[in-house]
């Protein structure tokens, strides 16, 4: 089962992000922002990251910076979670090196099917 | 010591109209206070004393944790006051008020049966006079050819509690 | 499928509500014109997660009300807008617009929609308000529901497109995946795709990391050249992306874009006028994103709504009924637990083959015992324990609005705020705490004006601090103001027959007099802190919680408030003492000392009042059974003993019988069954099981001197 994590600093956000991904059969990772993330990255076995940009310590454009300096994270699909407002924040996320983007809000139901998408 | 007296349910009445109550016998009349609120039956025990309070007021005691006042109905009713016995009971009560509810003690002279009385068969009590404010009387039932008063407990623990608060302020 | 996400409204709820206070709180200490760009980023974030939160659980009105206001903030930290004085008063207020509607919506409320929309308003005035062309733009585009990357081509219906996809080398770096891309094409419709290796380099030269590969790919589907686009929307920037309408079936070149805008006119006038059929699209492409998204909402919106219908009506009481604990916390309570049920076990056993040998091991599993329900009676006492700066954290907000209602500049100062007490007691020290502090704000810092003319900085300072002292908990309330005027107390206090004229007080026992009930200095009836009267509900409300409320005071000079509390409600130190047939327990915290009543030391003056003389001073004699009215065993003074205590800042002695043990105690309430009795502070069960009566020491000691003065006025008239 491909596992995810998910970084996001609203709990209820994590919240309904890690049940929906669990409830379509997803290993679950969950982080607080960046720098938790981070730390939970360099130990385990990602397969996709989904992130939110605004985080406190390590915002996600950073976060993806950095995961992307990592071995392990050369290829992986990482996606922004971002507000329409976010016109920039897209641009600098792909400079950054993210993969692409899912615009906030969103519902179960689009986030499961963009990650399927991803992972095939 | 609890002693928890068996409730003989032989003596009910064929009709299942009408309110289950326990009766118990205070200077030879019978009294009946409606059995949902009988929370349990215990013989008497050793009462800790509360400062300023009416001579009803026996104190306080433990039960399973909680401070439960006890109330002498003999000396509410202004009777006579007789020594505790063997036979002496406590009978702890659920007493509803608007504030919520309180749990309260009576101390009897010896609790008798459970009888069903319907609500037609509970007669209008005449005044009794002082002692005994017909308040606290919410009617008389015949069981048997007896005669049981039944209680208002809310109306007549309630009131115990507001009238010693009431004592309080005078002094 | 459908997935209920109402089930994660209350934790949304719980982080927006502190997302607000901590908006709040950086609000405040936003100097207009110095603003720190972290503070600012703080807040924008915080109103980031609530709108994105509102609007993902399908809380329109929240999400839309909070979105101008993160448009605010998103401007204000890019640098693009001033970090202005009214622009905080008005976020301040947006603020406490979003916990009525947070509030109301958790308690399936109606929300004031006219306020709201005024506030909106307001904000919108203040976006608008000296927006630049370019602002305006801005605003203008985020205002749009729609977001379109690559400029609308309306083509008209289609054979398909031809899709030149030529990824650059650095794609797989972005972690995309071309084949993925491709699938998600032919969800489009039919695709023949033929790989072009013409840039594959020798093998050895090969490097796997970098994408070498493109594809010509022919889709057979009547959708726009938009939908088209939407799939490659990730890859925008890392491929070279050629599409091209299909109306015959020659396979064409490549086209460059060159040619293509060349090939574009003769394409056009092919092509039909026939509408587009609306295709079921992919859920990524943006547009339709958009679309499924407001059609997603409304639904999801309902059930929100309804969820919150049907869910827990409980009304927001002022105190709550649940508390948050650490994890460590409760693993350490299941460990005690566990060791308890082990020692308990060990015990049992004991006891069910008990010879007398075996005594010392009794003791030991006694001893035993008792250390566990003490480590687990510490710890669990432990959980309700709060740091008091849940408390303090409304006074920097009530500080700035008082002070700029009442004209004055006044500076808070806060220490101590980790300091921790019981919740419950935490709960109830709120008011008459903010009764002290706006006392402070309004009778003891001057206006700047007085304040420069006495010589004092123009800013008043209020302090407040916290800290553990013995089994209290301490808190200051501190001011530089205009202290308490002594004389005027003590004018008052004689026009209110509190005192005689010609009585002699220390002007500590004068201060001590506006905790006196009906007291009031006030020269006019504020209504920031009242007639004044609360001095006396504070300090009652204070004895409640089993503390005590004093002030020291120097005229010009300023105020401290002290306030002692317990650090706990439910479990007291005492001195169990007896009296006739009963044992009482005075609590240990208000004991000074115990000693042998010697009879010279005991005078009577008239009326029967008796006093001792302990060193220097006098205290009067409690004998509880007169004030219990019951019958002691002994009324010989010399035979007993006296318990001199501490109470309501007076100190008197209380005549027992005799001194029996030391114990903690769990203070039961008389009043849950039975009603508050003077004298009584309530009661508990010893071990024995009987109840004993716990002396309310700071009641007594009032209702003795009570006595005392009302003895004297008799034998005065007398």
């Amino acid at each position: 089962m491909p596992t995810i994590l998910a970084v996001d600093d609203s709990a209820s956000m994590r919240q309904m992000v890690t049940f929906t991904l669990k409830g379509a059969g997803f290993t679950v990772i969950d982080a607080v922002d960046g720098v938790d993330a981070l730390a939970k990255a360099k130990t385990a076995k990602v397969d996709l990251v989904l992130t939110d940009v605004n985080m406190p310590r390590m915002d996600g454009i950073s976060l993806i910076k950095e995961l992307r300096a990592l071995p392990n994270f050369k290829f992986t699909p990482i996606l922004m979670l971002t507000t329409e407002s976010g016109t920039g924040k897209k641009t600098e996320g792909k400079s950054a090196g993210a993969t692409g983007w899912i615009v906030k809000p969103f519902n179960p139901a689009q986030l499961l099917a963009t990650i399927k998408k991803v992972l095939g | 010591m609890s002693m928890i007296q068996g409730l003989d349910n032989n003596s009910l009445a064929e009709n299942v109209e009408g309110n289950q109550y326990l009766t118990f016998l205070l200077a030879g009349e019978e009294y009946g206070v409606d059995i949902l609120r009988v929370q349990e039956i215990k013989g008497w025990d050793n009462v800790t004393m509360i400062p300023n309070t009416p001579d009803y007021i026996k104190g306080v005691i433990n039960l399973r944790g909680t401070i439960v006042p006890i109330v002498d109905l003999r000396a509410r009713f202004s009777l006579e006051t007789i020594p505790y016995g063997i036979t002496t009971v406590v009978i702890v009560l659920r007493v509803n008020s608007e504030n919520g509810s309180r749990i309260m003690g009576i101390v009897v002279d010896a609790v008798s049966e459970v009888y069903n009385i319907s609500d037609e068969a509970l007669k209008q009590a005449p005044d009794f006079g002082q002692a005994i404010s017909t308040d606290f009387v919410m009617g008389l039932g015949t069981v048997d050819d007896k005669m049981i008063i039944v209680l208002d407990i809310d109306h007549l623990l309630n009131s115990s509690v507001l009238k010693a608060i009431a004592d309080q302020e005078v002094k | 499928m459908s997935i209920d996400i109402s089930q994660f409204l209350d934790t949304f709820y719980e982080e927006s509500f502190e997302g607000l206070d901590t908006m709040e709180a950086e609000l405040l200490g936003l100097n207009a014109g110095e603003a720190d760009p972290e503070s600012i980023n703080t807040i924008f974030r915080a109103a980031h997660s609530i709108k994105g939160g509102s609007g993902t659980f399908g809380l329109m009105n929240v999400a839309d009300f909070t979105h101008v206001l993160e448009t605010l903030l998103d401007e204000m930290r890019d640098g693009r807008r001033d970090v202005t004085q009214p622009a905080v008063d008005l976020m301040l207020t947006s603020v406490d617009v979003l916990r009525e509607m947070l509030t109301a919506l958790r308690n399936s409320e109606d929300i004031d929609t006219a306020r709201v929309a005024d506030v909106h308003d307001q904000l919108e005035a203040l976006l608008k308000g000296d927006a630049d062309a370019a602002e305006g733009a801005a605003v203008v585009a985020e205002g749009a529901a729609v977001e379109v990357d690559t400029p609308e081509v309306v083509k008209s219906s289609t054979r398909g497109w031809k899709i030149a996809f030529k990824p650059l080398a650095h794609l797989f770096k972005t972690g995309n995946d071309p084949v993925r891309i491709i699938k998600e094409l032919s969800e489009l419709g039919p695709i023949k795709a033929v790989a072009d290796l013409s840039t594959v380099p020798e093998f050895d030269l090969l490097d796997p990391e970098e994408c070498c590969l493109a594809w010509d790919i022919e889709l057979e589907a009547d959708v726009t050249e938009e939908q088209v686009n939407d799939v490659f929307a990730w890859v925008d920037e890392d491929c070279d992306l050629v599409i091209e309408a299909m109306v015959s079936d020659v396979v064409e070149e490549i086209a460059m874009p060159e040619a293509e805008s060349a090939a574009l006119p003769t394409l056009e006038t092919v092509a039909e006028a026939d509408l587009p059929k609306d295709e079921s699209m992919p859920d990524a492409a943006p547009v339709s994103e958009e679309q499924a998204k407001v059609e997603q909402a409304k639904p999801v919106e309902v059930v929100a709504n309804k969820q919150s219908g049907v869910a827990a009506k409980k009304p927001q009481a002022a105190e709550s009924g649940s508390i948050r604990v650490g994890i460590d916390k409760v693993d350490a309570l299941i460990n005690m637990v566990g060791e308890l049920v082990i020692t308990q076990s060990m015990l049992n056993q004991l006891g069910e083959d008990f010879t007398m040998d075996r005594v010392q091991r009794l003791q030991d599993g006694l001893t035993e015992l008792e250390r566990h329900t003490r480590e687990l009676q510490e710890n669990v006492m432990q959980i309700r324990m709060l740091p008091i700066s849940f408390s303090f954290n409304r006074f920097p907000r009530l500080v700035h609005d008082l002070s700029s209602k009442l004209n004055k500049k006044i500076e808070l100062k806060m220490s101590g705020e980790n300091t921790e007490l019981d919740k419950t007691v935490m709960e109830k020290i709120g008011d008459p705490l903010v009764h002290l502090v706006r006392n402070s704000l309004d009778h003891g810092i001057e206006s700047p004006e007085i304040r420069l003319e006495k010589g004092k900085p123009e800013t008043g300072i209020l302090h407040l601090n916290a800290y553990h002292q013995g089994g209290n908990i301490v808190i200051e309330i501190t001011d530089d103001g205009a202290g308490l005027n002594t004389d005027r107390i003590r004018e008052k206090a004689i026009e209110k027959n509190l005192i005689g004229k010609n009585d002699l007080l220390s002007e500590e026992k004068i201060h001590e007099l506006i905790f006196a009930p009906g007291f009031s200095t006030a020269n006019v009836v504020s209504d920031v802190s009242g007639r004044g009267v609360g001095m006396d509900v504070v300090k009652r409300n204070i004895r409640d919680l089993g503390g005590v409320v004093e002030v020291k005071s120097k005229q010009d000079v300023g105020s401290t408030f002290t306030i002692r509390l317990p650090l706990t409600l439910a479990i007291l130190d005492g001195q169990l003492v007896r009296l006739g047939d009963e044992t009482y327990i005075v609590p240990l915290v208000s004991i000074i000392e115990s000693l042998q009543i010697k009879a010279e030391s005991v005078s009577t003056i008239a009326g029967g009042a008796e006093l001792y003389r302990l060193r220097e001073e006098y205290l009067p004699i409690i004998r509880l059974h007169e004030i219990f009215e019951i019958t002691p065993v002994n009324t010989e003074l010399v035979n007993g003993l006296l318990v001199v205590v501490e109470g309501d800042g007076q100190q008197a002695g209380i005549f027992v019988d005799d001194l029996l043990g030391q114990q903690q105690v769990v203070i039961k309430s008389l009043e849950t069954n039975y009603k508050k009795v003077e004298g009584l502070s309530g009661a508990t069960i010893l071990g024995d099981g009987t109840v004993a009566l716990i002396l309310d020491v700071a009641g007594l000691v009032t209702l003795s001197r009570e006595r005392i003065k009302a003895l004297k006025n008799q034998a005065a008239v007398a």
